[in-house]
């Protein structure tokens, strides 16, 4: 099933490049198929996923590669903290497709671009061997940066360049780390090293610890290594943003958990005092940031470095809440961000501009786009009844006992949060209507309608019922929790 | 053995010399209008054959006097140095029509590969430094033969530094002999297990001055000054020739001589060695990489490129002295992929040279859309290159680190993370080539296509970078064989 889920997108972007004329009708339907074809299969993944069992599920698995000393299998498998992952995947690669049917420019190459970059996302959520798992890392760069740079704005290469470099140069000592690893456990199996994970190696564990911390880091990001990520979004089309916030980020808070506290939890819990001090750093500054931002979409780009902040507070916090609210964050900040990158990019695609000032009124001209935003900045500070206060709260009730300063800085974070959304509402939607917007339009295509419907059902859903969430999240956190438990 | 034996053993470089002849001698009377390019071909394929034969009837053992021997290990590299000159031969074949001297410069071709045929089979030092001096003579006469003053300066160039590589690499051969007594692998190799301390130093002097002589052969800094200079200047099909089979043949007569001659990985003088080789892989990749981040022309850049790539698979040889069974191999399986990857970055340079009459990369603006099989072959060998999944190089840099790391030696995990520090510095210049071909906008529309014979190479590039990255058991495999009849 998971295969299916893998090639699914890869099989639509062939499809999609061997098309034999560029035309955006063809390009974009092959893809809406494909995406919601692999959407469908993420829906009855996680509707059969066993809530009950731990370990992982759905496993496919051979020898990729069998030659002597060196064997590196394909095996796929997902558990309670990738299951919602990979729906989210699913869910927002459809969104991104949908949020691209405006694409004229080259839509053929496009297509295939996003829905390779789904599949490469889609590898590091389902990867359970080390060297599988950095080989699709390294393959989401590609995607990425030709996305960037071929179809975004402003100072497009330069930010795509700079998010190339930043990602590279992160994780390349992470290689050197997976290899240390594999050697001494002599397997590059997840499950078999975090159940028999390697106590010293040649270099300090400490050392190994950092080399793969490090590229998590940069990709989640944390302050100081965030500077990439406001660039990268402010130049991607929307639905690379999309991407970028909702799955991408999610790479590095999924490949702490699964792979830095799992496999060294000696380590994690030795350094989790820099991490939750790095953490409340990214929370305060990067909402700091946030309120000085005259740019709408780098508004939303920073507010994205202030709340991963959260999901590292979460992981720092080492015990099964906070790490569940560390879970919980990555997915709902997926659909919360996700959603607002989304009307960012309806309002520009109307205004053509995105500079705050110069906006004012717009709710008289699209109440549909205006509310929508309203609801997304309502659940990205963390209104209750919508997924975002659910994640805040667990991240913080789990955080509190282990580290109060941190997590008292992180709730003054959330205040800045309401001041940096409320304020960006009432400025651009609300004041007196201006002649400049006059003839501004709602959200008026089906596909406009469908993106924004997916996203706030989800959104609203997993706030009014959380356990369909909480569930799975728990019973994959639980065996990480014990493996830290076990550890101190 | 019978005589026929004798030449059975030595088939492959036989062949490809007495082609040689064959292509002169047919020059000389047929005048101009001979096939040569064609005969050429059909030798090659017919070293092809006979190499094919060997690895099929599982061929093994000394001959003519243990000066030669075949085993697994030859026949791999024979493998990859007839890959190289048969691409190198069909993508030439339209500047070849123009050279005059076209027969002497196929000749030349052949003699070289021979020889590197031989140099990768030889069983003793004499042999060996034969074998090797006439390769570089052959080479030395190409590199001059474009009669341009950048091709002379390329050809004295290459002849200057190699004559003194020459030079080096006998006197290091001359304190082998002189400690052990022998001018043969197999006797040193004995000489040097019955761990003589006393001669430590002398051996080690012997060491730096082998490695200095064959790093030259493989681009190895500090002895790569002339690489950049012959990459750019010599003609092309010279310099993917040198780039691809000069460099497999420097590398795997230096793991005859390092690992076999000097009896494996476990002497006493083992580690000495590994780090004379991880020094030079050190900086190798840190002027290789540093040197290519400033050139704006693209074989100039290619050839700082294989500078750096000399360091990755020297990182193979130096992790063999220290116990790691992966180490061989890894250079085997290195020097494969990158015969693949760097034949088709060369010759999709030599199609755009050839066609645009540019070797600026600037000039490489828009590229895609004048030429998307060149575009296309040559994005894929520079991410091969770079080692991105799911090409190639991806799989032979993952192989080759985890060798080193797996001999358990801080040094070398050191020596990993500069490699994979370097790797990500290689991707700027990498990348931002493939950039300037996939984003900006030509100068002109006019699209155009390489000629049949180079679309045919170019395709098969690109098929064995895909294939070697997503299906490479086979080709480690292979390489696990051949490294295991090393010793």
């Amino acid at each position: 099933m998971l295969t299916t889920f893998l090639l699914l997108p890869l099989g639509g972007a062939v499809l999609s490049a061997l098309l034999p004329h560029d035309r955006a009708r063809e390009a974009r339907w092959i893809a809406l198929v494909f995406a919601m074809a692999a959407f469908l299969v993420s829906v009855v993944m996680f509707v059969m996923f066993d809530r009950t069992a731990e370990g992982y599920q759905f496993v496919d698995q051979f020898d990729w590669i069998a030659a002597g000393d060196f064997t590196i299998q394909y095996v796929v498998g997902v558990d309670g903290l990738s299951a919602p992952l990979v729906l989210l995947l699913g869910l927002l690669s459809v969104v991104a497709v949908l949020v691209s049917w405006n694409i004229d420019v080259k839509p053929k190459q496009y297509f295939a671009w996003l829905l390779i970059l789904e599949a490469a996302v889609a590898g590091v959520f389902i990867s359970l061997d080390l060297i599988q798992f950095f080989l699709f890392w390294e393959l989401e760069l590609i995607p990425m940066y030709l996305l960037i740079s071929q179809w975004g704005s402003g100072r497009r290469l330069y930010s795509a360049t700079k998010f190339l470099i930043y990602t590279l140069a992160g994780s390349a000592l992470m290689l050197a780390g997976f290899l240390v690893l594999g050697v001494e456990a002599g397997t590059f199996d997840m499950a078999q090293i975090a159940a028999d994970p390697p106590t010293e190696a040649i270099v300090p564990m400490a050392a190994v610890f950092w080399a793969i911390m490090l590229a998590f880091l940069v990709k989640l990001p944390v302050f100081p290594f965030h500077t990439w990520l406001p660039d990268a979004h402010t130049d991607a089309p929307t639905a690379v943003s999309v991407m970028l916030a909702g799955v991408l980020l999610k790479m590095g808070g999924y490949g702490i958990l699964r792979i830095v506290v799992s496999i060294m939890p000696e380590q994690a819990i030795e350094f989790r005092t820099v991490l939750a001090t790095l953490a409340g750093f990214s929370v305060i500054w990067g909402a700091i940031i946030t309120l000085r931002q005259t740019d709408l979409k780098r508004l939303v780009a920073y507010s994205s470095v202030s709340h991963m902040g959260y999901v590292l507070l979460g992981v720092a916090a080492l015990g099964p809440v906070g790490l569940s609210g560390a879970a919980l964050q990555m997915f709902t900040h997926g659909t919360i961000t996700g959603l607002l990158f989304v009307m960012v990019g309806m309002v520009y695609d109307r205004t053509h501009t995105r500079e705050i000032s110069q906006m004012s009124g717009l709710m008289h001209r699209m109440p549909v786009i205006g509310v929508a935003m309203l609801l997304a900045g309502l659940a990205s500070l963390g209104l209750p009844g919508m997924s975002g206060f659910v994640a805040e709260l667990t991240t913080f009730l789990g955080a509190f006992g282990p580290h109060p300063t941190a997590t008292i800085f992180a709730i003054f974070g959330v205040v800045l949060s309401a001041g940096y959304i409320l304020w960006m509402i009432q400025r651009v939607f609300h004041g007196p209507p201006t002649e400049q917007w006059a003839h501004l339009t709602d959200a008026r295509e089906w596909w406009e309608y469908a993106a924004i419907v997916s996203l706030v059902v989800a959104i609203i859903g997993v706030g009014i019922y959380p356990a369909i969430l909480t569930d799975v999240v728990e019973a994959g956190i639980a065996p990480i929790a014990a493996i830290v438990e076990a550890a101190s | 053995m019978t005589l026929w034996e004798h030449i059975h053993y030595i088939g492959p470089a036989l062949t490809l010399l007495v082609g040689a002849g064959a292509v002169f001698s047919i020059d000389l009377i047929a005048g101009r209008r001979a096939p040569v390019w064609g005969l050429t071909l059909l030798v090659i394929v017919v070293a092809f054959g006979w190499t094919t034969a060997q690895a099929l009837d599982g061929t093994a053992g000394q001959a003519l006097s243990g000066s030669v021997v075949v085993d697994r290990f030859s026949i791999f590299v024979t493998f990859i140095l007839l890959v190289s000159v048969l691409a190198v031969t069909m993508a030439a074949r339209d500047w070849l029509t123009r050279l005059d001297g076209n027969a002497e410069f196929l000749a030349m071709l052949l003699v070289a590969t021979g020889s590197m045929a031989l140099l990768v089979q030889a069983n003793d030092l004499i042999t060996l430094f034969i074998a090797l001096e006439t390769t570089s003579i052959a080479q030395f006469i190409m590199a001059g033969m474009a009669r341009t003053s950048r091709s002379a300066e390329a050809g004295l160039k290459y002849l200057l530094t190699g004559a003194v590589a020459a030079a080096v690499l006998l006197y290091g051969f001359a304190f082998l002999f002189g400690i052990s007594g022998s001018t043969e692998l197999p006797a040193i190799a004995d000489f040097v297990r019955s761990s003589p301390e006393g001669q430590r130093l002398p051996l080690l002097l012997a060491f730096v001055f082998i490695a200095a002589g064959f790093g030259y052969k493989m681009a190895l800094a500090p002895f790569h000054a002339w690489a950049p200079d012959v990459y750019e200047g010599a003609p092309a099909a010279l310099a993917s020739f040198i780039s691809v089979a000069s460099k497999a043949a420097g590398f795997a007569i230096a793991l005859r001589v390092f690992y076999t001659g000097l009896g494996g990985g476990d002497t006493f003088v083992a580690q000495d060695w590994a780090m004379v080789f991880g020094g030079f892989a050190a900086i190798s990749m840190l002027f290789g990489n540093i040197g290519a981040l400033a050139q704006t022309s693209a074989r100039r850049l290619l050839g700082y490129s294989s500078i750096a790539q000399a360091g990755n698979i020297a990182i193979g040889i130096a992790a063999v002295a220290a116990g790691s069974t992966m180490g061989p191999s890894g250079v085997l399986f290195f020097l494969g992929t990158y015969a693949a990857t760097n034949l088709g970055a060369f010759i999709a340079v030599t199609a755009v040279q050839e066609r645009l009459g540019t070797d600026e990369i600037a000039d490489y603006a828009g590229l895609m859309k004048r030429s998307p099989l060149t575009a296309g072959v040559l994005t894929l060998c520079l991410l091969s290159l770079t080692g991105i999944p799911p090409t190639a190089g991806f799989i032979a840099k993952v192989y080759v680190f985890n060798a080193a790391v797996q001999a358990d030696q801080l040094w070398l995990l050191g020596l990993v993370a500069l490699a994979v520090l370097n790797t990500a510095i290689s991707a700027f210049y990498y990348l931002r080539w493939v950039r300037t071909m996939w984003l900006d906008e030509p100068k002109d529309a006019v699209s155009f296509r390489p000629a049949g014979p180079t679309q045919a190479v170019l395709l098969a590039a690109m098929l064995g970078v895909l294939f070697f990255g997503m299906a490479p058991t086979w080709l480690i495999t292979a390489a696990q064989r051949a490294a295991a009849s090393l010793l």
